[in-house]
């Protein structure tokens, strides 16, 4: 039976579009809020932010990380800023240009109201983060500071020096544990969830483990958000914090939540470059980098010289010289690119010759050494620390590294899976970036699914809840559910095979990387498929999971999640292989212009991919429904940044 | 670059909270001086695992320095040798070849031990949720550039919002002491006219909380100055006791 995907958009001119919503939700008075029980999953921006809203409408909260406290979730690490149309620059930003450039940034492949409504209420954001007094950049005046970002022609991005992520998280956490404090939330840190429960259709509960004692606990609430992240991690090596992983939104999938755009993910073009083989992670270095830096290989081929000794005219600024109106401001698929384009023609320096320079020589000429360590000296301190160069006295190495996924959960308008009751916020849904995101644009997205949208829409659900429903946590699909879940983790911990986890995880991620990575094409994408049946087949049979399952037991945490990731990962190469264009972060080599640029085919592929799955067997099974996007308002362009 | 640097290994190992703790001892044959220090670890957990035995555990997430997870006490030190640089970000080119290290969890009695170098800051939450915030609720608001404040207040409310509440402080305290993760907190919100309104208020609940914990008091020994990865001033505890005997009266 073909599924019906309903956007559940409001009707009327963009502009009016979500206040419309708010004026037609249903609302739940404050009498009743108590009476709902709202299960939050994860802590980050889009979490922490939900469940301090939400409790402080009068919402019972039950919140869950994985980390040992909510201020650790991976939102933190955002470094550069967050965008909002507050035109305090007065260099001509709007709600509508926010919009235009994210939806364009995204290559037209994300819905316009959901993108409108975003833009709307960045500026709340702002706002609310103020008077919980994160420390923004200020100017002399004591007002606000901006700076600009890739992928727009306006200075719209505010910012906390390089720790950006940081602050504004610490700040939805101290709205959260006030809300601890008061009883509105109760918060279960060191908990993973490993399945959710759905009964009569609907999301009913969760299934977690207690990351430290092991107890599979049951929880039971009259609605379910997921705030997970994203899956980047699936490669092995990206910007990811270890822990982040997509087991939970994997879970929900398998239980009837359709996965949208799982091949679209962000490569981001300024990390640390690979070192070796111990390697465990890969480190960003902010995209805001590039408003001061300068991008350069050199134009010999292996070209040995110290990079200070390589005259101007011998260097290929090549992303000024290919786009010469945004430079190196390019957004960030096409900044990725470009610089595996030139690494593949054996341009690339360093000793893997799988890096480009990032140069600040010309910044600090101009600007002055003190003035560039104002704006960037975390950054510049932590690359000195990591590859062991001063980027002051010679520029620094960087390549792309998987940093964000804009697919994952389809969710309507409302945030709401096709599962009634389950909502996904975050990078977790797939909903507001399209095929690329702009730089600044997931704080500002965790932040308005968080503090704005989730509130408003939460209620409009609940309210055609029966207050009070409670079905016992010892109901049948509670209980297969905690069965399902002790199963999995049993079979993990008696293989007792002979190769590590790591290691498994390790080959995952080199297949990812090599056929699903920055580039495919047809060939590698089913040779991807047919490698990670193969991997996944060996994994279960072949895995070694150390420890017990009653303790603390990280390499058990790991064990499932890796397991999850190698069934998402078919699904990404199945995502790729069924989209023949190119969209912003999916390029498929056989899509493209003779210069490189991504070819979209808006006549075949103006969809969302949203993902059934039916089961796995060797081979995943999964149907997928098309979601159509209409564009009423803006006119579908080949994009262009020269 | 070197790749076959001899490290001699010294970790401790604790089955829980009221197990009796030890440590083990094994020595790398080949870390390189690229990897970080967690990497190291991770190579050692690979070679305990491919022998059938456990692995060590230790806390970690994001590996870049933020998020706060790791807090390992290297060779007695909170994070280890580097200045304002947490143990994920300390790189072994910071150590020779033959080199000896221990490592061994933050000791303090807050801090109760989960699993060998794992521990408990759960109080460290509750610092905060005694009264580490602004009560602003969301929705309410005012235009963002409605409160101007002073570059140079706001830059230094940033210098104490950079804590990243990893306990290394409390690790390295005589007295395990938590009032520079507390000052820290205090010291940033005081700093801005909308956090001014409940300065008072907020001293007295954190600092009881703080107390309530089994946190020592601060001495002036400086130690948590000394190892915060964040390089966060002690002035934040001087900031703290002042508005704490203010409030009193």
């Amino acid at each position: 039976m073909e599924m019906k995907l309903e956007s559940h958009e409001p009707q009327g001119p963009l502009e009016q579009k979500w206040s419309k919503h708010k004026k037609d939700m249903k609302l739940v008075a404050p009498n009743n809020r108590r009476k709902y029980e709202v299960i939050i999953v994860g802590t980050g921006l889009a979490g922490g932010a939900a469940a301090a809203s939400l409790a402080e409408m009068g919402y019972k909260v039950k919140s869950f990380c994985i980390q040992d406290s909510a201020r650790r979730a991976h939102s933190i690490a955002a470094q550069g800023g967050i965008n909002a149309a507050k035109n305090y620059p007065n260099d001509g930003d709007s709600i509508w240009r926010l919009f235009y450039d994210t939806i364009k940034g995204g290559d037209y492949r994300a819905r316009e109201s959901n993108v409108y409504r975003l833009a709307e209420v960045s500026n709340n954001i702002i706002d609310q983060a103020v008077a919980q007094g994160v420390p923004f950049a200020r100017e002399y005046s004591g007002l606000l500071a901006n700076r600009s970002f890739g992928g727009a022609q306006v200075s719209r991005t505010f910012y906390a020096r390089g720790q950006t992520g940081q602050q504004l998280l610490i700040g939805a956490y101290q709205a959260m544990m006030r809300q601890v404090q008061e009883g509105g939330i109760e918060y279960y840190p060191r908990h993973e969830m490993l399945e959710v429960v759905i009964i009569d259709g609907q999301a009913r509960g969760i299934i977690t483990r207690d990351l430290v004692s092991g107890e599979i606990k049951r929880w039971e609430a009259d609605a379910v958000v997921l705030a997970t992240g994203g899956y980047g991690n699936v490669f092995y090596l990206s910007t990811n914090a270890k822990n982040s992983n997509v087991t939970a939104a994997w879970r929900a999938h398998k239980k009837g939540a359709l996965m949208a755009n799982p091949c679209y993910v962000q490569v981001h073009p300024t990390c640390i470059p690979v070192s070796g083989d111990y390697q465990s992670k890969l480190t960003l270095m902010s995209e805001s980098l590039r408003n001061d830096g300068r991008v350069w290989v050199p134009r010999e081929k292996g070209d040995k010289r110290h990079p200070n000794d390589i005259p101007d005219a011998e260097r290929f600024y090549y992303l000024e010289e290919k786009y010469p109106s945004f430079g190196n401001l390019v957004p960030r698929d096409v900044a990725s690119r470009n610089a595996k384009i030139v690494c593949d023609e054996g341009l690339g320096v360093g000793d893997t010759g799988l890096a480009v320079y990032l140069d600040f020589r010309d910044a600090i000429k101009r600007d002055g050494e003190d003035t560039v360590r104002a704006k960037y000296g975390n950054l510049f301190d932590m690359y000195e620390n990591i590859m062991g160069e001063n980027p002051y006295k010679q520029p620094m190495k960087i390549y792309p590294a998987v940093h964000y996924t804009m697919g994952g959960l389809w969710v309507d308008y409302n945030l709401m899976t096709n599962v009634p009751g389950l909502f996904a916020a975050g990078e977790a849904n797939f909903s507001d970036h399209g095929a690329n995101r702009l730089g600044a644009s997931a704080l500002m997205q965790g932040l308005s699914d968080g503090y704005f949208v989730l509130p408003a829409t939460i209620g409009n659900y609940l309210a055609d809840v029966k207050p009070g429903t409670r079905y016992g946590t010892d109901h049948a699909e509670f209980e297969k559910a905690a069965t399902d879940a002790q199963a999995q983790i049993d079979k993990l911990l008696n293989i007792k095979g002979k190769r590590t986890i790591i290691d498994f995880h390790r080959s995952l991620g080199k297949i990812v990387w090599d056929k699903i990575g920055i580039a495919r094409n047809k060939e590698d994408l089913e040779a991807a498929i047919k490698e990670i049946r193969e991997l996944r087949e060996e994994f279960w049979k072949d895995v070694y999971v150390p420890g017990e399952k009653n303790n603390y037991n990280k390499y058990l945490e790991f064990a499932g999640r890796v397991a999850d990731f190698f069934e998402l990962a078919e699904l990404m190469a199945m995502d790729a292989l069924q989209r023949e264009e190119s969209c912003g972060c999916h390029l498929r080599e056989e899509y493209q212009s003779a210069e490189g640029e991504a070819i979209r085919n808006d006549e075949d592929f103006s969809y969302v991919a949203a993902w059934e799955f039916k089961g796995l067997n060797g081979s995943l099974e999964e149907v997928m429904h098309k979601e159509n996007l209409e564009f009423e308002f803006v006119e579908l362009k080949q994009r262009s940044y020269k | 670059m070197s790749d076959n640097m001899k490290i001699h290994l010294k970790y401790w190992k604790q089955d829980g909270p009221t197990a009796k703790g030890f440590f083990e001892e094994r020595t790398l044959d080949s870390v390189n001086e690229h990897m970080s220090f967690l990497e190291m670890l991770d190579v050692l957990n690979e070679e305990l695992q491919l022998e059938g035995k456990d692995p060590v555990e230790f806390d970690y997430d994001c590996r870049e320095g933020i998020c706060g997870s790791c807090n390992l006490v290297i060779n007695g030190q909170a994070h280890g040798p580097k200045a304002e640089t947490a143990c994920c970000q300390l790189h072994m080119r910071n150590y020779k070849s033959g080199d000896h290290i221990t490592i061994e969890p933050p000791r303090a009695a807050a801090f109760p031990v989960i699993k060998d170098l794992v521990v408990d800051r759960s109080a460290f939450d509750r610092i905060i949720e005694a009264g580490g915030y602004i009560s602003v609720k969301t929705g309410s608001a005012t235009e963002a550039n409605s409160i101007p404040v002073e570059k140079e207040q706001s830059d230094v409310a940033f210098d104490y919002a950079t804590c990243i509440g990893c306990g290394a402080c409390v690790a390295a305290c005589p007295n395990a002491s938590a009032s520079l993760f507390t000052g820290a907190k205090i010291a940033h919100l005081n700093k801005f006219p909308q956090g001014e309104v409940e300065r008072y208020n907020r001293v007295t609940a954190m600092v009881d909380q703080m107390e309530a914990e089994g946190f020592g008091d601060c001495s002036n020994f400086g130690e948590c100055e000394a190892v915060c990865p964040k390089g966060i001033s002690i002035s934040a505890i001087a900031e703290m006791r002042k508005d704490y005997v203010k409030a009193l009266w």
